[in-house]
């Protein structure tokens, strides 16, 4: 299992390498233009001038070549400094610099990282505990009522959009009943009992929104999963046997069950970290989601490259992790 | 004129005392919550130039002088506005003097000098800062400071229209103690610097979250010190207009939403809930149909819409260009797609009062299909068996396209509807904004290519004089690929005529003529079909009806009186 999770991670070198060069490559293609939502007041020779100083005037692999030592290079040592204390040469570096706000990449994403975990991260668990169970009664209980509303909650949960439900949710609970804000506060700084309460509250809707959707997803997975091993041979064995119901269900059975399961769950972790784009966006969260989709709408080409490339790793990365879980939880799996 | 300059200096102390009487202290009228749909990347307008920061860096540094919502130059940091009678300008019109308010004060207690001033326009015209104000320095040949409390600026020509630099929101005055290292190639790594800088306005900032939120606090060296009201302000972005609508609107979570860009029935729905109302202030943005003067035809390969490719097949007719124009019905557009927000227009110029024309209104202005239908029957246009006019074999078949944005592509629909009435085939197209305005010389979808025969898009000018921007039009300013495909004239006009006029305005100094000059420059574009103006947009706002003192300003920022703003007792 070592020697297989290191070949691995050593394949895993190239295929980053690829792929950061195919998003950058794809990112300089698109005709975008970081000039293009400035006021049409301002004229064509300054939008030149800016463009030059954001380093457009160079080639295309000299920009790329810059990013590959910015990225590997200087960050890296930019967050060893900052955690050891240590200097490496004048800690002048040039880093990822974003071209809307001119600041380096890495603080932005640090700075959002925590709203991105709790909220979409939340939803994730949330999502997780409610689908479970929900699947498990519904494998169960085939055909039954219970299914049968299962079934449709999670098609609906599944096939409406979030921007439908988080904005039906915020004209219903915030506009009418004026229950939870609208407007995420990501200045509220938890200190006591009410600034507790309030950011509750501000996470409400957002995170029903996700949870709602993340669950509809695994509850057809934990279904699909009950049902396969409910008719296996050792279910009807270990009932012959005498073992209580409650035991082949919840032992048995569940434990089988949940190893595709953990699998999908460990394959959807990285979209925590992509944020929910969508749900962000609707109720202003101040995530990874929101930085990303703000990227992309103003041209700022490092900051969207920088942001695409983490997700990419997190995906590889995440990709293994299943890999090597399913081959823990399933002795029959093997891979050396 | 005298008197009633003073009679309105008069009832302009007045009111600000009336004012300052009913709170008399700063911070008394706690947090103030705005809210912009599209979030604040850096506070440093030279850096970036986009309307959101310069807005939100407003309230934190400020211009030597302010358009007010009038459009008329009130003294901010200065004792007055220079004039050629007041002595401030000099006759020749090659310098300009700014005397300075005694004992400014920056919001970290140093005092304010003519250094800061000078120090600004060398930070904005080093080379490789990429500066994006650069545009309100051209033509400054120096900055200096005789004595610590005046500015002179000398020009390279004579400007009879000298106030640019240090005047309007996107050209404030930066501490030179905190940007001194940031000039030029350094400018961006001043993170902190770029993110709070250090103000004359009534906020200052206290922490900056990058395309998320900003919180300020109340300027403790504020130069009126009973201002501003409120202790504190949380600027909040992102989202889309609809929601910011409704968080100011319907749930009033939010004091002040900028930019309101919701069609107006759901506005109106949103108003019902009692809790804001809605501002509308005009400048001069007009939206408007440019028309191709030369042909984009894509058979010519390289000479696509060049001069070298020769003038377009029908809409070089200025029989077809003012039978498109005369088609169009402006009401119908505005009502559908801006509601308060736009006003119909037949003029490129549509404001300030004195120089807006009213000539061309009595034709222009109201639909005439059968005048139009009549105008291409004379001029020879058959319509065919599909219902398409053609002359020699050229169709009256257009391709339109404009930016990716529901209320252009409504106004797309309308006008293809209407054009079609008079036997003009239209097909529609739309771009994303970020590509069309884009500027990329190596894209064909951008607006001064124009790979099209027609397109729709927004300009205006900034402050109140239109001279550069009517300069937009001369032959010299086509786009080609010489240039880059860079330069203003889009539409490829080209009249030598034109060209004359506008030489002469930015010769002549008198007011009253070149208010004139202006309106006969305005009227030739309209006339010769040159391109179609459509609506006279203003910016739409909302505020709480708690709100009291916002005069939404379609000249400076939406911010500038922020000062002024008190919560309703």
């Amino acid at each position: 299992m070592f020697t297989y999770t290191l070949r691995r991670l050593l394949f895993a070198i190239p295929t980053l390498l690829v792929i950061s060069f195919v998003i950058f490559a794809l990112l300089d293609l698109a005709p975008n233009d970081p000039t293009g939502d400035l006021p049409l007041t301002i004229p064509p020779e300054v939008r030149e001038q800016i463009r030059a100083s954001l380093g457009l005037d160079q080639p295309f692999f000299v920009r790329y070549m810059y990013w590959l030592q910015q990225f590997f290079i200087n960050e890296p040592l930019n967050i060893l400094e900052k955690l050891t204390g240590w200097q490496f040469g004048d800690g002048h570096r040039m880093r990822v610099l974003s071209w809307a706000t001119r600041s380096p990449v890495v603080d932005l994403i640090v700075q959002r990282m925590p709203q991105t975990l709790w909220v979409v991260g939340l939803a994730y668990v949330f999502g997780i505990l409610i689908a479970i169970p929900i699947g498990v009664i519904s494998a169960y209980r085939q055909y039954s009522i219970f299914d049968q509303i299962g079934t449709f909650v999670s098609m609906v949960g599944y096939s409406v959009p979030t921007f439908f439900t988080g904005v039906l949710l915020i004209v219903i609970f915030s506009s009418y009943l004026q229950w939870f804000p609208s407007v995420y506060d990501t200045n509220l700084q938890v200190t006591d009992i009410s600034s507790f309460v309030a950011q509750m509250k501000q996470m409400v809707l957002p995170v029903t929104v996700l949870s709602l959707y993340n669950a509809s997803q695994i509850t057809r997975f934990v279904r699909a999963s009950m049902l396969d091993n409910l008719h296996q041979d050792y279910v009807r064995t270990a009932r012959a046997k005498g073992v209580k119901e409650k035991a082949v269900l919840l032992v048995h059975v569940l434990r089988n069950s949940l190893i595709p399961v953990v699998t999908v769950i460990a394959l959807g972790v990285p979209t925590i970290f992509s944020g929910a784009i969508i749900t962000e966006q609707i109720f202003r969260v101040n995530g990874l989601g929101q930085l990303l989709i703000i990227a992309v709408q103003g041209a700022d080409i490092p900051l969207v490259q920088t942001l695409t490339f983490i997700f990419a790793v997190l995906i590889v990365l995440f990709n293994l992790i299943a890999d090597v879980l399913y081959g823990i939880l399933d002795p029959r799996i093997r891979y050396d | 004129m005298k008197k009633l300059r003073l009679l309105l200096v008069g009832t302009a102390a007045a009111l600000a005392f009336a004012g300052s009487a009913a709170h008399a202290q700063r911070g008394t009228d706690g947090d103030l919550k705005i809210l912009f749909w599209q979030a604040v990347s850096t506070m440093n307008p030279y850096l970036s130039g986009g309307t959101k920061e310069v807005y939100a860096s407003s309230m934190v540094i400020e211009p030597l002088a302010r358009y007010d919502e009038k459009g008329a130059l009130v003294p901010m940091l200065v004792t007055e506005i220079p004039t050629v009678e007041n002595g401030g300008v000099a006759k020749d019109l090659l310098s300009m003097t700014w005397k300075l308010k005694p004992d400014l004060k920056w919001s970290d207690g140093t005092a304010f000098t003519a250094d800061d001033a000078i120090f600004t326009w060398q930070y904005c015209k080093a080379p490789d800062g990429g500066c994006a104000q650069s545009a309100y320095f051209e033509g400054v040949k120096s900055v200096e400071a005789p004595d610590p409390h005046t500015v002179k600026i000398t020009f390279a020509e004579p400007k009879p229209y000298p106030y640019s630099a240090f005047v309007g929101a996107q050209s404030p005055i930066i501490q030179k103690k905190q940007f001194e290292k940031c000039v030029g190639a350094a400018a961006p790594g001043c993170t902190s610097a770029n993110f709070g800088p250090i103000g004359t306005g009534p906020f200052m900032v206290k922490e900056f979250k990058p395309n998320d939120v900003i919180t300020f606090t109340a300027n403790k060296n504020y130069r009126d010190p009973a201002k501003p009201a409120f202790a504190s302000v949380t600027l909040k972005g992102g989202g889309d207009a609809a929601s910011a609508a409704r968080a100011v609107l319907e749930t009033g979570e939010y004091d002040y939403g900028w930019n309101m860009q919701v069609e107006p029935e759901v506005l109106a729905t949103m108003l019902k809930a009692g809790k804001g109302t809605l501002e509308t202030a005009f400048g001069t943005q007009v939206e408007r149909i440019n028309l191709n003067h030369f042909n984009p035809d894509p058979k010519l390969g390289d000479k696509r819409a060049t001069k070298e490719g020769g003038p377009h097949p029908a809409l070089s007719d200025p029989a077809v260009r003012r039978a498109l124009t005369l088609a169009i019905d402006r009401d119908v557009i505005v009502e559908t797609g801006y509601g308060a927000a736009g006003r119909p227009t037949c003029n490129i110029v549509p404001a300030p009062a004195n120089v807006a024309s009213t000539k061309n209104d009595s034709w222009c202005l109201k639909q005439d299909i059968a005048g139009a239908n009549k105008l291409l029957d004379d001029a020879g246009w058959k319509k065919g068996s599909d219902g398409i006019r053609a002359k020699n074999g050229i169709k009256l078949s257009f391709l339109y396209q404009t930016s990716t944005n529901s209320v252009r592509q409504a106004t797309q629909e309308l006008v293809k509807d209407m054009w079609s009435q008079i036997g003009v085939a239209t097909e529609l197209r739309n771009i994303s904004a970020s590509v069309y305005f884009g500027g990329d010389p190596a894209s064909p979808d951008t607006f001064q290519k124009f790979y099209a025969d027609i397109e729709m898009l927004t300009n205006n000018f900034d402050g109140t004089d239109p001279e550069k921007y009517l300069a937009g039009w001369l032959c010299d300013k086509i786009p080609t690929p010489a240039s880059g495909w860079q330069g203003e004239n889009e539409v490829r006009y080209c009249n030598p005529d034109y060209d004359k006029k506008v030489a002469e305005l930015s010769k002549t100094a008198d007011p009253a003529k070149r208010e004139t000059l202006s309106k006969e420059l305005n009227d030739m574009l309209t006339e010769e079909g040159a391109l179609i103006p459509l609506v006279h947009r203003g910016s739409i706002s909302s505020h709480s009806l708690t709100l009291e003192g916002v005069k939404m300003n379609g000249w400076d920022s939406e911010l500038w009186n922020v000062a002024d703003w008190s919560r309703k007792k």
